[in-house]
């Protein structure tokens, strides 16, 4: 081979081609993945002259190449000789910005974006710009729906005139014919926003606002809620109550539930943005109605966003306002008929103790508290019990501690195994909280009781769970309460239960430290490696394995070493298997 | 059914999921036999936070003792008395005033559907508006996200007993001899066509069945809204396949469609034919096809039917969308495809042969059985047999290897004895080119292997090189790193051209590279 002439002449285009070309379409998708290792091939200038050509006249394949040809150009700037010929990248990409399939659409525009940082002020508007503007008034809905996310990425780099144009290509698709591209437009609405200059913002940007927000399709409605927290926050503070307030009103109480609920949703956005005196005038009666609202997707994504209201309210009126306006709407909520309601006010409810101090959570907000903890949904409970520690940092969980009992009692017996299994994950939590006395007044027999359930998930939780509440007691804790109850487990009839035995052990070993592990374990599991069932069996050459770091050489040697000597020569082979392993890895060959 | 009384401050919520089996939610996985076994609930809109007050209705003479000069004064009396809505979820609210208004629609309902005379001009805005009062209202939340038309029960419109009337009422009022379409497109505008197509998604399919009657009915009448009707249904049907995947009413539209591609004037205008194939052809690749795959194939049909030119354009679509993993949605699809060479022109078979029968070659190979069945039953549709005859010489070539090869492999027996017959009716074809192929077939196996290993061998190859240059490239830039530092320290005042500098500098480079490559090739 002719070394001297280079890499361009290494491979013929022709064979690459085909390989782009190939019948089977994994092997074609295959060939496009690899579309940079072919660039490199050809060299830049190759590829600028004759494979870009042919990936742009070829755009009728499958979506699922395409999609990785979009991708593939986003990265392709040096391959086609860095940012001074970035645009040959532009015809491919163009083609690919139109087709039907929306993520290939969206990828193509995610690469075009990407490329459009690295074009120059210069071929922006010579090549780049054009391209934005044939796509804006292309025929079909799919181009002029990917034209609405390239307005901003270059706006804020040509000059006067240019931009102009842009403004005016953006207004035309907020008002086009079909719903697709005035959604399009709507979402990138917030994004075109920020790169305006402010009177531009007020003399085009309001206006379009305005008319997406009172579309006929709610769609589109709800789109121009999300650009309303934007638009907000660029405006000066004295045009806010003139320009975004008439909507965002409007938008509040609009006849479409999902418009409602998409301004419950974005409620704690909307508050930064319009900052403290019209949350006051406004808002605090908007948000009232969003917490009564008929529908209850809306009531929901109102409750999930009560702590993060209250909070964000400003100081000088906050507990007033929560007081008279909004504590009066959640004690409703509290009674709702919708379980998502209720959970979802659960899950924040807790955090307005800290906002509302020690008295006020006494007198006003622990009778709802209690009365969720006995809601008749889980998921309600839940909520309540795995937030405690906002309580706990008020008023102490003492006060709670009557009603929390009967309610962990229910949960904990809960028909459902993955109720009982959260409720267990939140044991050391609440164990941390109420102290070892009441723990092992009423919570230990609870804990004991999950090493014997029915459900494997659950014992294996109540190991771990046990193995947790050691580190927080320590270890003479675990020596009276727990260690004793674990052992008798040795002699249960149902293997399952002495199985667990020796899961807690291995729990347990490394958290009560070498003097119980040795004198009180050791033993129990030694005795069980004549258990009649070859399961109980491995599974002591498999705790023996886990506990013997942390007992001492003659320990290991005169005692482990003996047992699992014998359990290496059993007859099952798994147990067998499992001798040999802790054997080699104890190192008492 | 729920019969709780509401709090005040709330007099209609809608209904809950108050009976949803507590922890569910945390349960991740809800049965779904246990999700049917739930009892069917019915909602309501949220339509009637904005009535203000409820007005108490106080019957009305009957109609028919109305005397003829107080008949249309009463008819529209009645007309607004039937304005007021009323809440079903609490089914014991206010029975009275129900009961008054569902004598009232009955009388309505009646008296057009049976007298004449009584649409005069002034009643076709009152009787709108009682109609747009009555069923234009927002749909409420799914009360199931992941609604399965075909498994779940859907949830029922709780107003009904009402809302069934006021659709019987517009029925009748369109189907009324007296109904004057140049009176009625005043008051059925556009806007009005657009809200009672967003009524399509709504969840009761008595309320669909109704609502495809109406649109037909409107669609027949009110000449002016056809164009606007069927634009409005293809932004129902975009948004539907490229954005929400989620509308409910997808087979009544296509059902209508069905019938209006029928009434389509020839030639085909282009407007009809983007339709088909930038909205029928993709809405294939819906996953909840199997809803509406029976109507979508029909308007397919229809079109092919209408203007056997656009033939071409439906294969190759199917093609390009033919499912990857979902072999139900294959059956279909094959289903489809039979109709479709049921109703083909053999001129139009020759175009699209050699596609459709290498995808016709690939189900035959599915592991899956029922795909290789269905598409091996085309063998037994004798008009489909009639034109593989006549095209044997191109067609057997392409499905020959596979035939071979799945008949000594597949798991299944049916599919073998299956693959028997056909291979038993090429050779009865063509026993000449049979003999030939089979002859051939190791070879070719061997040519394919060939190719295969080339093309390994050209990746390797190509892989190499990339390495090689992705390190020099690395070398490069380091180096022009260091220039450039130099070049910062040595000479701080020009700070226009490091640029023109550093957009030169790519060129060269590459050039340099390459021949350094270039030796260590030859070295090796």
């Amino acid at each position: 081979m002719a070394g001297a002439d280079g890499d361009d002449s290494l491979y013929p285009i022709a064979v690459l081609i085909d390989e782009l070309r190939n019948e089977d379409v994994q092997l074609r998708l295959n060939s496009i993945k690899k579309l940079s290792t072919i660039a490199l091939a050809l060299g830049v200038e190759r590829t600028r002259t004759e494979l870009l050509p042919f990936l742009t006249d070829t755009i009728y394949d499958e979506d699922e190449v395409l999609l990785a040809l979009a991708e593939q150009l986003g990265n392709f700037t040096m391959l086609v000789g860095g940012p001074e010929y970035v645009h040959c990248l532009l015809p491919p990409l163009e083609s690919l910005a139109t087709v039907e399939e929306t993520v290939v659409r969206d990828k193509a525009v995610e690469s075009l974006r990407k490329i459009s940082q690295e074009h120059s002020p210069v071929d922006l508007e010579v090549h780049f710009e054009p391209l934005v503007k044939r796509l804006a008034s292309g025929d079909w809905f799919t181009s002029r729906t990917s034209a609405c996310g390239l307005f901003s990425v270059c706006y804020p780099r040509v000059s006067s005139t240019v931009k102009a144009e842009i403004r005016q290509h953006f207004r035309t698709l907020c008002a086009d014919d079909t719903p697709m591209v005035r959604r399009a437009a709507a979402s990138k609405l917030g994004e075109f926003s920020k790169v305006l200059e402010l009177d531009y913002l007020k003399s085009d940007i309001i206006s379009l606002f305005t008319a997406l927000a009172s579309d006929e399709q709610d769609s589109v409605r709800l789109l121009a809620v999300e650009a309303c927290v934007s638009i907000a926050t660029l405006l000066p503070q004295e045009d806010l109550e003139t320009l975004v307030m008439p909507t965002l009103r409007q938008a509040a109480e609009d006849k479409s539930w999902r418009v409602r609920y998409m301004v419950a949703d974005k409620f704690s956005e909307l508050q930064k943005a319009v900052g403290p005196e019209i949350t006051k005038n406004d808002l605090v009666p908007a948000f009232q109605n969003l917490l009564k609202d008929c529908e209850a997707e809306v009531r929901a994504a109102a409750a999930n966003k009560v702590k993060e209201f209250c909070e964000n309210l400003p100081e000088d009126s906050r507990e007033q306002i929560i007081m008279t306006h909004i504590l009066p709407c959640v004690k409703e909520l509290v009674s709702d008929t919708n379980q998502h309601v209720k959970s979802a006010l659960a899950s924040v409810i807790m955090g307005l103790s800290t906002i509302l101090g020690k008295d006020n959570t006494i007198e006003h907000l622990l009778p709802l508290f209690l009365a969720q903890l006995k809601d008749e949904c889980p998921e309600v409970r839940l909520n309540i019990i795995s937030n405690l520690d906002c309580v706990n940092e008020v008023i102490g969980i003492r006060q709670l501690s009557q009603s929390l009992l009967p309610a962990i009692v229910e949960l904990a017996e809960d028909a459902k195994w993955r109720v009982r299994l959260a409720i267990i994950e939140y044991m050391p939590l609440l164990a941390g909280q109420l102290g070892v006395e009441f723990f092992d007044e009423k919570l230990n027999t609870l804990c004991m009781a999950w090493l014997i359930d029915h459900v494997y998930a659950i014992r294996e939780a109540a190991t771990c769970n046990l193995m947790k509440l050691v580190e927080k007691f320590g270890a003479e804790w675990a020596q009276n309460t727990i260690v004793p109850k674990v052992l008798g487990m040795a002699n249960d009839p149902n293997y399952l239960h002495r199985m667990t035995t020796l899961f807690c052990i291995n729990a347990l070993s490394e958290a009560c430290g070498q003097d119980i592990t040795t004198k009180q374990m050791l033993p129990v599991v030694l005795k069980m490696s004549t258990d009649q069932v070859a399961n109980v069996r491995f599974n002591v050459a498999k705790s023996l394995q886990k506990i013997g770091p942390v007992l001492d050489s003659n320990a290991l040697q005169t005692e482990v070493k003996p047992v699992l000597e014998k359990l290496a020569t059993d007859t099952d082979m798994d147990v067998k298997y499992f001798a040999q392993e802790a054997i080699s890895v104890l190192a008492l060959a | 059914m729920e019969t709780t009384k509401l709090p005040p401050s709330s007099p209609s919520s809608p209904t809950t999921s108050f009976s949803v089996p507590s922890a569910e939610k945390v349960d991740g996985f809800p049965r779904r036999s246990m999700r049917r076994a739930r009892q069917r609930r019915s909602h309501s809109s949220s339509q009637f936070r904005y009535q203000s007050s409820q007005v108490e209705l106080t019957p009305l003479p009957l109609l028919k003792d109305a005397p003829v000069a107080e008949l249309h004064d009463l008819f529209c009396k009645k007309l607004q008395q039937c304005c007021v809505l009323f809440d079903f979820l609490d089914c014991v609210a206010d029975l009275k005033g129900k009961e008054i208004k569902r004598a009232a629609l009955n009388e309505l309902v009646e008296s057009v559907a049976t007298s004449r005379g009584v649409l005069i001009e002034p009643l076709y805005p009152e009787a709108i508006k009682m109609i747009s009062v009555n069923i234009f209202r927002t749909l409420p939340p799914s009360e199931n996200p992941e609604f399965d038309p075909e498994e779940d029960e859907p949830t029922l419109e709780a107003s009904w007993p009402h809302l069934q009337l006021v659709y019987e009422f517009f029925l009748r009022f369109l189907e009324s001899p007296d109904f004057q379409p140049s009176m009625a497109k005043r008051y059925v505008d556009q806007k009005f066509v657009l809200q009672l197509l967003e009524l399509f998604d709504s969840e009761d399919p008595r309320e669909r069945e109704y609502l495809k009657t109406i649109l037909h009915r409107v669609y027949g009448k009110l000449l002016g809204l056809r164009a606007y009707i069927r634009k409005q249904i293809n932004n129902i049907f975009l948004r539907f396949i490229y954005e929400t995947e989620h509308f409910n009413g997808v087979a009544e539209l296509l059902e209508i469609l069905g019938s209006i591609i029928n009434g389509f004037a020839l030639p085909l205008k282009a407007e009809h034919k983007q339709f088909l194939v930038r909205v029928l052809i993709p809405l294939h690749t819906a996953k909840s096809l199997s809803i509406f795959h029976a109507q979508l194939a029909y308007c397919v049909v229809q079109f092919m039917e209408k203007d056997a030119t656009v033939t071409e354009y439906i294969i190759r679509g199917l093609l390009k969308y033919w499912p990857k993993t979902c072999t139900q949605k294959e059956v279909m699809f094959l289903g489809e495809i039979e109709e479709i060479l049921d109703v083909i022109e053999p001129s139009q078979f020759i175009r699209v042969q050699e596609p459709l029968f290498k995808q016709i070659a690939a189900c035959i190979s599915s592991p899956h059985f029922q795909v290789a069945e269905r598409a091996l039953y085309f063998w037994n549709n004798e008009y489909i047999l009639s034109l593989i005859e006549e095209n044997c010489q191109v067609i057997l070539p392409l499905v020959f290897a596979t035939l071979y090869r799945v008949s000594k492999e597949h798991w299944n027996q049916t599919i073998v004895s299956l693959i028997y017959n056909v291979l038993k009716t090429f050779m009865e074809m063509n026993s000449k080119l049979f003999d030939d192929l089979t002859a051939s077939y190791k070879v070719e196996k061997q040519k394919e292997l060939k190719r295969e290993r080339e093309r390994a061998d050209l990746w390797r190859g190509l892989e190499e090189h990339q390495d090689r240059r992705m390190q020099m490239l690395t070398e490069a830039a380091r180096n022009q790193r260091n220039l450039q530092e130099r070049g910062e320290r040595g000479d701080p005042p020009s700070p226009s051209s490091p640029q023109t500098a550093h957009s030169d500098q790519p060129e060269p480079k590459p050039s340099g590279a390459s021949s350094s490559s270039g030796a260590g090739e030859s070295a090796t």
